[in-house]
């Protein structure tokens, strides 16, 4: 279990909802902490790591759990710059 | 003491790789699903960190229209054409099965059910995470739209040299 200091909820939300949101949340955070994004759009398991690619964030892990008819993904993003 | 010598070459390199990469994306159609594809991507690549830059040219102008205001052109036959081409983010219909309406009526309860924001909130959130919004003025002029009943949010008037300048640095460019 990684641990996290932010939690971002976006169940429910579809691409590219779930990027945006993290992109204004981890605004909030300090570099150093981590942001534990809660989604169940299955297209984070790429997205995500793509977007850290991209703006030099770190991905730090990704954990998928099934729970009765859906899968929900919880991507844990660490803030390396202001 | 410790001193670092800068090379030219690698100082030139090192900026050109700290340089985001740049999208630009021509909204030519107003239909709701290539218009909706447009500010989906726009918005993702502003979440990357990417400068982006909209230019709405010909039907993709009702994208960027106030809702309920019709052409404002001096003409009869522009006035006219601006009267029929009734613009407005909210009214712009599906590429297929728009079926009079009830086609993209139906589409849009389903986004509503799956949480799916709409044209104008895309918009706004776009607008919301810096993208900059082009009007193009020629086809302003041919459409029959006065620039006063476009949004606010349209950040410049400019034409296709404004479109090509930025297109050239663009490392993402797209026509929709």
């Amino acid at each position: 279990m990684i641990q996290s200091d932010v939690k971002l909820d976006t169940l429910g939300y579809f691409c590219p909802m779930p990027i945006i949101m993290t992109s204004k949340k981890i605004k909030e955070l300090i570099p150093g902490q981590v942001l534990e994004v809660l989604s169940d759009d299955e297209g984070i398991k790429k997205d995500m790591p793509a977007w850290c690619q991209t703006t030099g964030h770190e991905m730090v892990g990704l954990e998928e759990e099934a729970s009765d008819a859906r899968r929900i993904y919880r991507a844990f993003v660490k803030k390396t710059k202001q | 003491m410790n001193s670092t010598k800068l090379e030219p070459a690698t100082a030139l390199a090192e900026l050109q790789e700290q340089k985001p990469d740049r999208v630009t994306i021509v909204v030519l159609s107003g239909d709701m699903d290539r218009v909706m594809a447009a500010f989906i991507i726009a918005s993702g690549a502003a979440a990357m960190g990417m400068p982006v830059t909209m230019f709405f040219t010909f039907w993709g102008l009702n994208a960027i229209r106030r809702d309920g205001v019709s052409g404002g052109a001096k003409d009869w036959l522009r006035r006219m054409f601006g009267w029929l081409n009734k613009g407005g983010a909210d009214s712009l219909p599906l590429s297929r099965f728009h079926f009079w309406g009830l086609g993209t009526r139906m589409m849009k309860r389903v986004m509503q059910q799956h949480r799916m924001p709409g044209i104008p909130e895309l918009r706004e959130t776009a607008h919301e995470l810096g993208v900059r919004f082009i009007a193009c003025t020629t086809t302003l002029g041919l459409m029959g739209i006065s620039k006063d009943t476009l949004i606010d949010d349209v950040d410049q008037l400019a034409g296709v040299t404004t479109y090509l300048a930025e297109a050239k640095e663009g490392s993402v460019n797209l026509f929709i």
